[in-house]
């Protein structure tokens, strides 16, 4: 009697799994899907590194999207020039310049400049640390643990020994993971054509700026009359923010008589990855 | 008049998220957004009709005939995951956007406890076949209207001033509850 209980659901749950994976092998034949041929093309020249950096959830979802037209050939920020001359020549359609893009931190206030007015000893990640006010008195500041440097697989970004990330602007590669990890925001990419920044984040009023960093945009408005061209930066909320479609870029007027060097000219492309290890091993006199 | 009971009973009385707390995974997860909750949803609702009307013949006619209910897990699993499969094939085919948009809950399917408990439910209650197959539609739905409800409020909350303590998983993990607690006003209208 046991052994037909045995035989008898052996016999049952073979019969329905036979059932079923016909009825799987039918619907599979039934509802086939043609896949665009070229998309392997595509992946070969791809860096295939699925960083996110073109907005599209990876490297294939590129490849399907950029086949159809939805983005441009130039749309892979990783690739630089290399990928957009493949695919122009895959696709076959015009070659164009590809679009550098390159990630910069929007604060200077380090451990030399910034006021401390708190101790945490909390988890060191920067999103956890956010959850309170962090060390630093200013609340818009950059944290200092690095949750930047650690969401960058490209090895371009470092903490150097004020406590700031820096990006190695020859071997940042545009894709925005860093400005995707940090909780406050500093992070922002950038043309490479984009030169003069606004080094501060902090919305306070002047005054209040002013206490708690010494290179805190204090809204004096000096950089707002120097800028040639009318419009190109304006006071928002007690900031200085760059209208990068009006100003140029073409001049450091601007920065002459910013009275806390929060505005700068021509900094980013100054650090180098060779420049930035080169700085480590001799100590600035 | 039973078959609507049942169904306004699986659908909203005793909703399988809201008052037992099955299938909470794609609740939080593809809740997000509008559209792929419906999507995601529909795509429930479909697989646990499907799962109804076959587990039933299974359990009627082959498990209880050959006296071996003990495979019943199995057994429905088997179904169930054969279901999602083509489930699966058929959207990849027909809409691949909403192939895309699901991601990993779409297989999640297969071991969503809320299918396997439907059909377990339906054995326990000694449901006939219509009225098997109105149960797992009204469950279907019930999960549809409550990932609705959830990805309709989760689109509000963008634009809510929500404290930085209570920001991502833990207002939407509030939010569940407080639905919980409003679907308790259900309990008890009609039983089983």
């Amino acid at each position: 009697m046991t052994g037909d209980i045995v035989v008898i659901s052996v016999a049952s749950m073979g019969g329905i799994g036979a059932a079923l994976s016909l009825f799987l092998a039918y619907a599979d034949k039934k509802f086939k899907v043609e896949e665009d041929p070229r998309i392997e093309g595509v992946l070969q020249i791809l860096p295939n590194s699925n960083c996110g950096g073109c907005g599209q959830a990876g490297c294939r979802m590129f490849a399907e999207a950029v086949l159809v037209g939805k983005v441009p050939i130039t749309g892979c920020v990783a690739g630089g020039q290399a990928v957009v001359d493949g695919l122009a020549k895959l696709l076959g359609v015009e070659a164009q310049k590809a679009n550098k893009i390159v990630a910069v931190v929007l604060c200077h206030g380090g451990e030399k400049e910034a006021l401390k007015t708190g101790i945490y000893k909390g988890e060191k990640t920067c999103v956890a640390a956010n959850f309170t006010s962090g060390e630093k008195a200013c609340s818009y500041s950059c944290i200092g643990y690095g949750d930047c440097v650690e969401a960058c697989k490209w090895d371009a970004m470092a903490m150097n020994d004020n406590g700031l990330p820096v990006v190695f602007h020859d071997a940042c590669i545009g894709c925005g993971a860093c400005a995707r990890a940090c909780p406050r925001f500093i992070i922002e990419m950038h043309p490479i054509e984009h030169k003069l920044f606004n080094y501060c984040r902090n919305k306070d009023k002047g005054a209040v700026a002013r206490k708690v960093c010494k290179v805190s945009c204090v809204a004096c408005t000096l950089c707002v009359k120097d800028c040639p061209q009318e419009g190109g930066i304006d006071m928002i909320e007690n900031l200085a923010v760059l209208n990068y479609e009006k100003c140029l870029q073409d001049t450091d007027a601007p920065i002459k008589r910013c009275p806390t060097k929060c505005l700068l000219y021509g900094e980013e492309e100054k650090m180098t990855k060779a420049f930035y290890y080169a700085s480590l091993k001799k100590p600035a006199a | 008049m039973d078959i609507i009971l049942i169904f306004i009973s699986a659908a909203i009385v005793n909703n399988f998220v809201l008052s037992y707390f099955l299938g909470i995974c794609p609740f939080l997860g593809v809740s997000n957004k509008t559209e792929s909750a419906l999507n995601m949803g529909l795509a429930t609702t479909f697989v646990m009709t499907l799962t109804a009307a076959a587990t039933w013949p299974v359990w009627t006619y082959v498990l209880v005939k050959f006296n071996i209910p003990f495979t019943q897990y199995v057994a429905f699993i088997i179904i169930i995951a054969a279901l999602v499969q083509f489930v699966e094939m058929f959207l990849r085919k027909s809409s691949p956007d909403i192939y895309r948009a699901m991601g990993i809950y779409l297989p999640l399917i297969t071991t969503n406890c809320a299918v396997l408990g439907l059909a377990l439910f339906m054995v326990l209650r000694n449901y006939n076949y219509v009225q098997s197959i109105f149960f797992g539609f009204g469950t279907g739905v019930g999960f549809t209207l409550a990932m609705l409800m959830m990805s309709g409020i989760r689109e509000e909350l963008e634009f809510a001033d929500v404290p930085p303590v209570f920001q991502g998983i833990s207002i939407t993990l509030i939010i569940a509850g407080m639905m919980a607690l409003a679907f308790m006003g259900f309990a008890g209208l009609i039983r089983g």
